[in-house]
């Protein structure tokens, strides 16, 4: 996430392993004929060091609404919490599921009246029945913009041309995985501070489902080769095409 | 109720000291442009949102309703320009309950955002926009059409043709040169998309795809998008180092 460039402040302190827990992150949001498909990397680093590689960045608000998580890790923790609490109770209150839209909106009041002192970048995603399903995208600052696919975290700076490029409205359920897979493999080939595997959750009229993609079954890209065990299994096979001098 | 418990904890979030201070803008919105014509007040703006150098939403709308008699466009902090609204939307409801058959028209509501911005200036902690108002209302001397513009520093002033950002430079010369009272709609098109262009090709910030609209008696109008066409065929750019090599 480029926050550090804007706000001036920085990421990372003196020692290369201490300092506040941020994600640095890839994380895309799309909506699809019928629903929503939620996707993250999982690589949580504090300052060069990688603190988690296999985080949860996609947090459950309600049944039936999802968000993504990028910027500091305690920030956006902790507004997700504050938002679970509080749709909990609409949800008693009304007698219903909450809409995405009041799920996003309690969002955007959090980000936007604690803006001097939050650095939390998120996508929130999900189905109800008045809208189906939608995207919100919550930048820094506490914008809310309604949108049919968002990008968000670090590694989304790679993914603007590649969205403008690939992205369609009314893919299928299957078409919209599938994409959202590639789409953040490819910023984590690109961004340092992403990385690990590729967690996806998809929303629809039927129900959540979780996905899981580990980081050796993603597609390999350019200059990138395919995983081995061992050299000596290598030459096992017979010579590979040595560098000789 | 639950909306007040999201308040108070959003506050209290905050670490009890809700203070906020002069911030850095990160979502910001580009110029606008407005100018009074024969009928009313036309508004233009490009449908772009930056975050920093990044042109990251390219679909927002900048210039909104605001009750029956005006226009309000921003540019700056978009999340400041959605609080606007949702203080305008207060203030026009409360309007509508009085039930009075008065209705509060442009110059009003550009007295009301004045107090707003120059209050929250003097807290150090300014609502990060610069406003456009613009509306026509009836009044003792018939039809009374009304410009004006505050910042976020609370400097305002009404006029006949305004511009935001970058158009203070590139717009308001050309406005300032060939802006008549008597334009027809047409000609006020014409004469906006001329500056829509200038800034197009010199601001870095700003994106081929436009809004504008117009508010008239019969109320306002918000024309959907649209993208203006480039001129780029001068010998000089297709060939700029012929007779200056090493030129740029």
């Amino acid at each position: 996430m480029d926050a550090s460039s804007l706000t001036g402040s920085s990421s990372s302190s003196d020692a290369p392993t201490s300092g506040e827990h941020r994600m640095g992150t890839t994380i895309v949001g799309v909506c699809y004929d019928g629903g929503v498909v939620l996707a993250a990397d999982s690589r949580t680093s504090t300052g060069m060091y990688v603190a988690n590689r296999a985080s949860d960045k996609i947090s459950q608000l309600t049944d039936n609404v999802y968000v993504c998580r990028s910027g500091s890790a305690a920030d956006t923790q902790v507004i997700s919490d504050y938002v679970r609490y509080f749709l909990h109770q609409h949800t008693i209150q009304s007698g219903q599921p909450a809409t995405v839209k009041v799920a996003s909106n309690l969002v955007r009041l959090l980000a936007y009246q604690n803006k001097s002192m939050l650095q939390a970048g998120m996508i929130v995603g999900g189905w109800d029945k008045y809208e189906g399903g939608q995207i919100y995208s919550v930048p820094l600052g506490g914008t809310i913009l309604r949108q049919p696919f968002a990008i968000g975290g670090s590694g989304s700076s790679y993914l603007y041309g590649l969205m403008d490029h690939e992205w369609r409205d009314g893919m299928t359920q299957e078409e919209a995985e599938k994409f959202v897979v590639k789409v953040v493999s490819l910023a984590i080939a690109r961004d340092g501070a992403s990385g690990g595997v590729v967690r996806t959750v998809t929303i629809n009229a039927d129900g959540v489902k979780r996905s899981f993609y580990p980081g050796n079954k993603l597609p390999l890209w350019h200059e990138e080769l395919e995983p081995q065990n061992s050299l000596l299994d290598i030459l096992a096979a017979g010579s590979p095409d040595a560098m000789v001098q | 109720m639950d909306g007040s418990h999201a308040n108070a904890a959003a506050a209290a979030a905050g670490g009890g000291e809700g203070t906020q201070r002069t911030l850095n803008p990160y979502v910001t919105g580009n110029s606008v442009i407005a100018m009074k014509y024969k009928d009313g007040v036309i508004m233009a703006c490009d449908t772009g949102a930056s975050y920093g150098s990044t042109l990251r939403y390219k679909s927002v709308e900048r210039i909104k309703a605001v009750g029956k008699h005006s226009l309000i466009g921003a540019s700056g902090e978009f999340s400041d320009f959605q609080e606007i609204l949702r203080y305008l939307d207060e203030l026009t409801l409360s309007d509508h309950m009085w039930d009075d058959g008065n209705s509060l028209g442009p110059k009003e509501i550009h007295a009301y955002l004045t107090r707003v911005m120059y209050n929250r200036r003097n807290k150090f902690d300014p609502l990060w926009n610069s406003l456009v108002l613009g509306g026509v209302k009836k009044g003792p001397k018939g039809d009374e059409k009304y410009l004006g513009m505050v910042n976020m520093i609370g400097t305002h002033f009404e006029e006949n043709h305004i511009a935001t950002g970058f158009g203070n430079h590139m717009a308001v010369p050309i406005l300032r040169g060939e802006w008549r009272e008597d334009l027809t709609f047409e000609e006020a098109v014409k004469l906006i998309e001329k500056c829509l262009l200038v800034l197009l090709y010199r601001d870095r910030s700003s994106i081929n795809k436009f809004q504008i609209a117009k508010i008239t008696t019969e109320g306002s109008t918000i024309y959907p998008p649209y993208a203006l066409k480039t001129n780029w065929g001068f010998a000089a750019f297709e060939n700029p180092s012929q007779g200056a090599v090493g030129t740029w």
